[in-house]
C-alpha cells in the first residue's frame, strides 16, 4: 500500500478497504524501519497524525463529504509553521521553539483533513542544494544512501522516494522543491509566485519564496496543489485570483498542438550526458504526443545565478535578523552582565551554520550605503531582464522545457566546500524564481552512466500553472508505458530498504 | 549663559529643519489586526506579526494610508501615484523584526507647504513652511530599563520590552530647510507644530496629544553667518513635548550653537534631548558616522497605488482649514488681529471656542482664559490645559454672571476654587457659601449705614457729583462682603440719593 500513489489509497480509504488510521500506521512503521538511514524527518508527530486520521475516519464513518485526499498522510518540510509542532528550519537558532499559530499551508492541509506525519530534514533556512546545511545532519537519498537527496528540501523529497509518505510539501526559492525532485525522482511543483500564500513560512528570500506540493505522480501533485493553493488576505503578495485548474489538466494530459519552447542557454555544455539523453527523449516522445517543438532563446538567463546570489542573500540578511534570541529560539550568553547586545551576538555566532552567515554578511554587504546600486541595484535591473525573456519567450511557445539540473545526485560531501559548485546546481532552476513563474521537476528516466534518476522541468507563464500539469502528465504518461512500472521502481538501495 | 538671544541674531541667521512623527489613531496596527488602545497590560495587544515571529508578514491597514493621504492633501502636498514601503535595518531589542518597516525614497506625500502668521514688530506676517515628505512607518515597542539610577540603559540591572506599541501607525512629516525666519525661528517653529497640530486635528487621523507622546518633534537646528550661503552643522533636538517646548528648544540651541561659534569651536552633529525643567538639551546619539540602515523595499508589501479618484474624494472630503476657521472664527467674535495672536500664541483658541460653543459669549470667555485662568496657570508655572478647569466650567460661570447669580469678584473665587480642584461651580458656590446678596432691603440697610458714617460724601453726590459716590460703594460692598451686586448698589445708592 505505502508504495502506491495518493490517488490509489484515497481510493482505497473511500472503498473501506483500509482506514486512514491504519494507513499512518503503515506509514509510521515505514519511517520507523528506514529513517534511521535516510534521515528525513527532523520531527514526528504521532499522536497528533493518527488522532487526525482517527477524525477522519470517523467523519467519513458517519459519511461527510472529503476532500479528495482526505485521510492521506503527507510531511511538511521544517519551514512552515504548524501550531505546537517544533520548528527549526534546519537551524541551531531555533531549536526547541513551539510556534504558536498555524502556517495558511498548513490550515490548508487541515481543512482537506491531510494527515500531517511530522516535519522534514532541509538546508539550514532552505540556504542550500543538498541538505547538507542542516544543523541536524544530511539526509540521504533513497537511490543511494552516499548521495545528496537535493535541497533545501531533501527531506521532502527523500520521503517520497522512500515510500515514507506519498505526499510532501517543499519551498522553492532557486530549485529546491524542483532540484531535490530531480535528483530522488520524485515530482515537484513551485507553483507562480503569489499562488500559495507565504503566510508562515519562514523567509529566506521574501520575493523568491514560493510553497508548493510535491509527490510521486503529477496528479497527486496537482490534487495536493489545488488543496493548499488561492488567495490570502494575510500575505499582501498572494493573488487574488482563481487557483489554476490544475487536477482537470493533470488527468487530462492532452498535448496535442501544444507549443513547448526548448530553452537554448539551459541545454548547453556543463549537463552531464545521462541528463541530455533523457532531456531529447522526453521531447520525442512529447513531440510523439502531438506537441510541437521549438527553440526559443533567453539571452539573460546566463546572468540569473550571479543576481539570484544578490538578491537572495540581501533579503535574507533582512530576513534573519529577527533571530536575536530576545523573544524565541536559542539564547546563548546570557549571563549576569552581559549586555542584550552580546547576547545577539554570541547566539548569532553559535546559532547560525557556516552558509547561512556566508549570506548573511553577502547581503548585508550588497545592500551596504555606496554598494547598493551596484549589487542590489543591478541585480533588480537583470531580474526584470529575465522576466522579459520570458514574455518574450512565451510568445512562442506554451511552455518552456529544460533539464531540471545540469547532474545527477553527487555524493555527500564531495561539494561542501565549494559553494561555487554547489550554486551551479541551480542554474536552470533560478530563472523561474526570478520571473515568478511556475516550474515544475518530474523524472524523465535514470541516466545510462549512474543509473540515476533524471529531472524534467516544465515553465509556465504566471497563474498558467495548468500548463505544467498537462505537459507533465502527457510526459508521465509515455514514460511510464516505456517503463511499465513507476521510475522508483528502478532504484536498486529502494529495494534494500524495503 | 554669556550670550543674549539678541547676540545671536544680530550675527547669525537660524536655519531650520522640523520632523514630525504622529500617531494615527487608527483602530489597529499599521501592519496588523492587533488592538492600538493606550495604556494595555504590556505585551497583552501582539500577535504572530507585530512580535515578528518566524513566518509571520505584514499586511497594510488601508485606514492608514487613508489618513496619510488626507494629511498629505492638507498640506498641500501631492499624492504618489506609486509609493513603497522600505525596510530600514538596524538592531534593537524593541524592535521585533531588527528591522522598521518605513519609506525611503518612494514616500506617499511630497512637496507641500505650511502657513503660519506670526506677530512680528511689523505687525503680522506670513511665514512658509515647505513640507518635502509625508510618509508612512510603523512605531517601536518599548523598553523599560530597571535598576541603575538614570532609567537609561547604561547601568541597569535588566531590562522589559513591552510590544504593545510595536506597530502603531506612525506618519513623519518632514519640512525642507526653513531660511529667512531671522529672530523669529522660534515662532515659526512653534507656529508651524501648533499649525500642523490643528489641521492633524481637524480631519480627525490622530489624538495630536504632545505630552502623550502621539504627536512628537524633533527639532533640527543650524546657524550660518548672516549673508553666508553654506548651512552650518546642525543639531537634531528630539524629546520636545509640547509647544512651548519647541520654542524654548530652538531659541536654546540658537544660543548654544553661537557659544559654541564664537568660541572658535564647531558645532557636533548629534541628537540632543531637550529637558524640560532647564530648557536645555543635553547630548544623545552622535551622528558624526552616519548609520548605514541597508533600506531596500520592503517584498513582503505590495507597492501603494491609490487610485486618483479616491483621491479626489478624499480631497473633496478635507474639512475647513484651521487658518480659515480662524478667519472666520474672528470675524464672527469680532475680535482685533493681536488679540486673535495673543490668543492662537497662548494656544487657547479651541479652548476659547469650546467654551463659545457651549453658550458663554466670546469676550467673556476670550477675557476668562486670557486673563484670570492665563494669571494661575502662570503662577503656578503650568500650562492652561493643565489645570483643573475646562470649557463647560467656564461657560456655566460666564452663564452665573450674566444672571446675576455671581459678580465679577465672586465669579473668581468659583473659579479659583474649581482650579483647586473643589469641584465643579455648583460644587465650589456652595461649600464656599458664596452668593449674591440681591435682596434690596438687606442693602439699604447697608446703603443707610454707610451714608449715616459719611454725611459730607452722602451730600456731594446728593448735590450730582457723582465720583464721590466710589467711596460709598467701596464702604458698602465692604459691609456685604463683596457677596453684593456692585451695579446694583450703585443703582440703589444713586436713587437713594436722589440721582437716578
Amino acid at each position: 500500500m505505502i508504495r502506491s500513489s495518493a490517488v490509489e489509497m484515497a481510493s482505497a480509504l473511500a472503498k473501506g478497504e483500509i482506514t486512514s488510521v491504519a494507513l499512518t500506521q503503515l506509514h509510521f512503521d515505514r519511517i520507523a524501519s528506514v529513517d534511521t538511514d535516510v534521515h528525513a524527518f527532523l520531527h514526528l508527530d504521532t499522536d497528533g497524525a493518527l488522532a487526525q486520521a482517527a477524525a477522519v475516519d470517523a467523519k467519513r464513518a458517519k459519511g461527510e463529504k472529503l476532500s479528495p485526499l482526505a485521510g492521506i498522510p503527507l510531511a511538511l518540510k521544517d519551514v512552515l509553521v504548524q501550531k505546537g509542532i517544533p520548528t527549526t528550519c534546519g537551524s541551531k537558532i531555533l531549536e526547541g521553539w513551539r510556534p504558536p499559530y498555524d502556517s495558511t499551508v498548513v490550515t490548508n492541509l487541515k481543512n482537506n483533513d491531510i494527515i500531517i506525519l511530522g516535519k522534514t530534514n532541509m538546508d539550514e533556512f532552505a540556504m542550500g542544494s543538498s541538505t547538507e546545511n542542516s544543523a541536524y545532519g544530511p539526509t540521504h537519498n533513497p537511490w543511494d544512501l552516499s548521495r545528496i537527496p537535493g535541497g533545501s528540501g531533501g527531506g521532502s523529497a527523500a520521503a517520497l522516494a522512500a515510500f515514507e509518505a506519498p505526499l510532501a510539501i517543499g519551498t522553492d526559492t532557486g530549485g529546491s522543491i524542483r532540484q531535490p525532485a530531480a535528483v530522488t525522482g520524485t515530482v515537484g511543483v513551485k507553483p507562480t509566485y503569489g499562488g500559495v500564500s507565504r503566510y508562515g513560512l519562514v523567509a529566506f528570500s521574501s520575493s523568491l519564496d514560493q510553497a508548493g506540493p510535491c509527490a510521486r505522480t503529477v496528479l497527486d501533485t496537482a490534487l495536493l496543489h489545488e488543496a493548499i493553493a488561492g488567495h490570502d488576505p494575510r500575505d499582501s503578495t498572494s493573488i487574488n485570483a482563481p487557483v489554476p485548474n490544475v487536477v482537470a489538466a493533470a488527468k487530462s494530459g492532452d498535448v496535442k498542438g501544444m507549443k513547448i519552447g526548448v530553452v537554448k542557454e539551459l541545454n548547453g555544455d556543463g549537463y552531464q550526458p545521462g541528463v541530455r539523453a533523457r532531456f531529447d527523449e522526453s521531447l520525442e516522445l512529447l513531440a510523439k504526443a502531438g506537441a510541437e517543438i521549438v527553440e526559443v532563446s533567453c539571452p539573460n538567463f546566463e546572468y540569473a545565478l550571479a543576481a539570484y546570489y544578490l538578491i537572495a542573500p540581501s533579503e535574507c540578511s533582512s530576513n534573519l535578523a529577527r533571530f536575536d534570541a530576545m523573544r524565541y529560539g536559542l539564547r546563548v550568553g546570557d549571563v549576569d552582565g552581559a549586555s542584550a547586545e552580546e547576547v545577539m551576538n554570541l547566539t548569532r555566532e553559535v546559532g547560525f551554520g557556516r552558509e547561512v552567515k556566508r549570506r548573511i554578511i553577502l547581503g548585508t554587504y550588497a545592500l551596504s550605503s555606496g554598494y547598493y546600486d551596484a549589487y542590489y541595484g543591478s541585480a533588480q535591473k537583470v531580474r526584470t531582464l529575465i522576466t522579459q525573456d520570458f514574455t518574450s519567450a512565451f510568445t512562442k511557445a506554451d511552455v518552456l522545457v529544460s533539464p531540471t539540473c545540469p547532474t545527477t545526485a553527487f555524493k555527500i560531501g564531495e561539494k561542501s566546500n565549494d559553494p561555487l559548485a554547489m550554486y551551479l546546481n541551480d542554474i536552470a532552476t533560478i530563472p523561474v524564481n526570478m520571473a515568478g513563474i511556475g516550474g515544475m521537476s518530474l523524472p524523465s528516466g535514470v541516466a545510462d552512466e549512474d543509473g540515476l534518476p533524471v529531472g524534467f522541468q516544465i515553465m509556465s507563464p504566471v497563474m498558467k500553472d495548468e500548463r505544467m500539469y498537462l505537459v507533465g502528465a502527457a510526459l508521465e504518461a509515455a514514460l511510464l508505458s516505456k517503463w511499465g512500472a513507476p521510475i522508483l521502481s528502478k532504484a536498486p538501495s529502494l529495494g534494500g530498504l524495503a | 549663559m554669556s550670550l543674549t538671544y539678541d547676540d545671536v541674531i544680530a550675527k547669525y541667521e537660524p536655519v531650520l529643519g522640523l520632523e514630525v512623527h504622529v500617531e494615527l489613531n487608527t483602530n489597529s496596527k499599521m501592519f496588523c489586526g492587533c488592538s492600538t488602545t493606550f495604556g494595555a497590560e504590556p505585551n497583552t495587544q501582539t500577535c504572530p506579526v507585530c512580535l515578528a515571529l518566524p513566518g509571520a508578514l505584514p499586511t497594510v491597514n488601508e485606514k492608514a494610508i487613508e489618513s496619510t493621504i488626507k494629511i498629505g492633501l492638507a498640506l498641500n502636498c501631492s499624492i504618489a501615484p506609486f509609493s513603497r514601503f522600505a525596510r530600514k535595518n538596524y538592531f534593537y531589542p524593541d524592535m521585533p523584526k531588527n528591522f522598521q518597516i518605513s519609506q525611503y525614497d518612494e514616500p506617499i506625500c511630497v512637496n507641500g507647504y505650511v502657513d503660519v502668521e506670526i506677530d512680528t514688530d511689523e505687525g503680522l506676517k506670513k511665514f512658509r513652511v515647505e513640507i518635502e515628505r509625508v510618509h508612512m512607518e510603523e512605531d517601536t515597542g518599548k523598553s523599560l530599563h530597571v535598576g541603575g539610577a538614570t532609567g537609561r540603559i547604561h547601568g541597569a540591572e535588566y531590562s522589559l520590552l513591552d510590544y504593545n506599541r510595536a506597530g502603531i501607525p506612525l506618519v513623519e512629516i518632514v519640512t525642507k530647510i526653513v531660511p529667512g525666519t531671522g529672530k523669529y525661528a522660534p515662532e515659526v517653529a512653534k507656529a508651524y507644530v501648533g499649525e500642523l497640530r490643528d489641521i492633524l486635528r481637524s480631519l480627525g487621523v490622530s489624538d495630536v496629544k504632545m505630552e502623550q507622546g502621539s504627536l512628537r518633534c524633533d527639532a533640527n537646528v543650524s546657524l550660518r553667518l548672516i549673508g553666508a550661503e553654506k548651512l552650518g552643522t546642525r543639531s537634531e533636538t528630539k524629546n520636545v513635548n509640547s509647544l512651548r517646548s519647541v520654542e524654548r528648544a530652538v531659541r536654546g540651541e540658537m544660543i548654544r550653537h553661537a557659544e559654541l561659534l564664537n568660541k572658535g569651536e564647531r558645532v557636533v552633529q548629534e541628537t540632543r534631548h531637550f529637558q524640560e525643567e532647564s530648557g536645555l538639551t543635553r547630548s544623545g546619539r552622535s551622528k558624526e558616522q552616519a548609520e548605514d540602515y541597508r533600506y531596500f523595499p520592503e517584498p513582503d508589501l505590495v507597492p501603494v497605488e491609490p487610485d486618483a479618484t479616491w483621491i479626489e474624494e478624499l480631497r473633496a472630503q478635507l474639512p475647513e482649514r484651521p487658518s480659515v476657521h480662524r478667519k472666520r472664527l474672528q470675524e464672527e467674535w469680532s475680535v482685533p488681529d493681536k488679540e486673535m495672536a495673543a490668543m492662537i500664541n497662548a494656544d487657547l483658541l479651541d479652548t476659547v471656542e469650546a467654551t463659545v460653543i457651549l453658550g458663554s459669549d466670546p469676550t467673556k470667555a476670550r477675557s476668562w482664559w486670557l486673563g484670570e485662568i492665563s494669571r494661575i496657570a502662570n503662577e503656578q508655572n503650568v500650562s492652561v490645559k493643565e489645570l483643573a478647569i475646562t470649557p463647560t466650567d467656564v461657560a456655566e460661570i460666564v452663564s452665573l454672571v450674566a444672571q446675576g447669580e455671581l459678580t465679577d469678584k465672586l465669579a473668581r473665587q468659583v473659579v479659583e476654587g474649581v482650579i483647586a480642584g473643589e469641584g465643579k461651580p455648583a460644587a465650589v458656590i456652595s461649600a464656599r457659601g458664596i452668593k449674591v446678596v440681591n435682596d434690596d432691603s438687606a442693602l439699604m440697610a447697608a446703603i443707610e449705614k454707610a451714608c449715616a458714617a459719611q454725611p459730607e460724601t452722602a451730600e456731594k453726590v446728593r448735590a450730582g457729583h457723582l465720583p464721590a459716590a466710589g467711596a460709598l460703594i467701596g464702604a458698602i460692598m465692604k459691609e456685604t462682603k463683596g457677596q453684593a451686586d456692585a451695579a446694583r448698589v450703585r443703582e440703589l445708592l444713586l436713587g437713594h440719593l436722589g440721582q437716578a
